[in-house]
């Protein structure tokens, strides 16, 4: 059984229909990342799987029990709030003094412990959230553009953390991201997003689909595609016939690799 | 002066705590109890007017109360639960807080004014409600602002973990099974319930001082959450217990000087928050 689904889900903000007919589902330990540009929807994709947002149409199932690890988009610990990073693995299940210290060794900051969230770099806070993620055990990791501010060299050790952490526990991931090469390696699965599933698969598929690169630019059409992309939906038609079924065979490929891969 | 009237009971001293001062300083040290962690929140989420359009709600709740013959006490929390589950609800919906509290605050507080006004005089004093009236606490009222501050400071222990984590992030406190709106309804109920205890203390005016000066004075001098609610603790008794003695010695006004003292230790623990990190 999978771990979350969401089944044909539409979400409003307000007027606008940010997610439409979105069919997808993650399987245990294998890592999923959604792409897609700027505003597609991806981080109201996981809110509404997460049960955060409401959904006008469909519905989310998540495995009963399910324990999920949850690192958001942006937190900004408020300067007024004194907060050291072993206090905030503590929230909202106390854990250990040796436990958290595990937690934050585990994610290669051991050193941060006792140091204030608020004066962390960027990829130190990274890792202090996904440590206090794994500290609840969890099913399933869901990770907002984890990496968002990050240099080149953060942002490719980041994702070999995340490969090594599902390798060693079995969790499975599910990811945003908007950088296809980078996640490349890390991912069993892509689920390319603008408002709707443009395509899906295993990496190496999804970077040579049309739907992929008209997305994001790339070919011969240059940076003009995304532009088009946004304004001529027609693609997206013609492929919503044989995207179900694609999708059922990528999930169960991608489950298949890794039950080898064990 | 009307501070000057209230030293009476001085006179018939009786059985423990029929000292006026003590029970102003009981009192006083009960709304910092619940005013510390109440406080601190009230800091991190950045609701300091939110604490203001709260307190002086509470002045239309007086009016209320005195042209019901309904205890102070009673109409006060009532008209400050609305005011409070009014801007909460006013919040969630996406209006501009700052405007919105602006508004809702001062028109509050004018209504409240004009609604006193309609009332036979010789039953208000008003600066009593505005300014506090700490001196002339009763053994009554001392039992209301205990029983209020207990319940204030039970419900953030009994809630301290969600609600430090949904003021950090409601998307993380969702995901980790904490209902920040829930949290956010609990909070609004503390604060109902702090203003209605703090108007005897400090008046409807200067609630907000005596939530957020403690708490911001506590901040430069503390590395946790819960070290950053004990310390305003202290503080706000430190506070309490300084403008006692100042208005005593020099016959100043007691919830004003409460708040000056409140606000001269501020400038003290800003200062030596400073000099740490240089």
């Amino acid at each position: 059984m999978s771990l979350i689904s969401a089944e044909h889900i539409c979400v409003r903000h307000g007027a606008t229909e940010v997610l439409h007919d979105v069919t997808m589902r993650v399987e245990p330990s294998e890592i999923v990342t959604i792409l897609g540009p700027n505003g597609s929807g991806k981080s109201t994709l996981l809110r509404a799987l997460l049960g955060i947002v409401p959904v006008t149409h469909g519905r989310v199932e998540r495995q009963k029990g399910l324990r999920i690890g949850y690192v958001p988009q942006r937190l900004a610990v408020d300067r007024t709030m004194p907060l050291t990073a072993a206090r905030f693995l503590s929230l909202p299940h106390r854990v250990a003094p040796a436990e958290a210290q595990a937690a934050l060794a585990r994610v290669g900051v051991p050193e941060v412990m006792a140091r204030p969230m608020a004066g962390l770099s960027g990829g130190q806070f990274q890792r202090v959230m996904l440590a206090r993620a794994l500290l609840s055990r969890p099913d399933i990791l869901i990770l907002d553009e984890p990496t968002q501010g990050l240099d080149q060299i953060g942002e490719s050790g980041f994702y070999r953390l995340i490969a090594d952490v599902r390798r060693d526990t079995g969790v499975a991931v599910l990811m945003v991201s908007h950088d296809l090469h980078v996640v490349m390696a890390a991912s069993d699965r892509v689920i390319c997003l603008n408002g709707h599933i443009c395509c899906e698969g295993a990496p190496r598929v999804v970077s040579n689909a049309p739907e992929y690169r008209a997305l994001f630019g790339l070919g011969t059409q240059g940076a003009l595609a995304l532009y088009q992309h946004a304004h001529d939906h027609d693609h997206s038609h013609d492929h919503a016939q044989g995207h179900d079924h694609g999708h059922g065979q990528a999930a169960v490929a991608g489950h298949k690799d890794h039950a080898r891969a064990e | 002066m009307a501070t000057a009237k209230r030293r009476l009971p001085v006179t018939r001293i009786t059985p423990v705590l029929s000292d006026f001062l003590v029970r102003a300083a009981l009192a006083g040290i009960g709304l910092a109890a619940a005013a510390g962690p109440l406080g601190s929140f009230v800091v991190w989420r950045r609701m300091a007017y939110f604490g203001d359009a709260t307190a002086h709600a509470a002045i239309l709740g007086v009016a209320l109360s005195l042209a019901t013959n309904l205890p102070i006490g009673v109409g006060t929390l009532a008209v400050a639960l609305v005011m409070a589950a009014t801007v909460s609800t006013l919040a969630a919906k996406g209006w501009a807080m700052d405007t919105t509290l602006g508004v809702l605050a001062h028109s509050a507080l004018a209504l409240g004014l004009v609604a006193v006004s309609f009332l036979p005089s010789v039953r208000v004093d008003l600066q009593a409600y505005l300014f506090g009236d700490i001196l002339a606490v009763s053994r009554q009222d001392l039992v209301f602002i205990w029983g209020g501050a207990a319940l204030v400071l039970a419900l953030l222990v009994w809630r301290w973990q969600p609600l430090l984590t949904a003021t950090l992030n409601e998307d993380l406190a969702h995901a980790s099974g904490v209902n920040p709106n829930r949290e956010r309804l609990i909070l609004t109920l503390a604060l109902a319930l702090t203003v209605a205890v703090a108007i005897k203390v400090v008046g409807a005016l200067l609630i907000a001082a005596m939530l957020i000066i403690p708490a911001a004075a506590a901040r430069g001098v503390t590395r946790s959450p819960e070290a950053m609610a004990v310390v305003a603790v202290v503080i706000g008794i430190a506070a309490t217990l300084g403008g006692l003695a100042l208005s005593l010695t020099e016959d100043t006004p007691a919830g004003p000087s409460i708040v000056a003292v409140a606000a001269v230790i501020f400038a003290l623990s800003a200062f030596v928050g400073q000099m740490r990190r240089s």
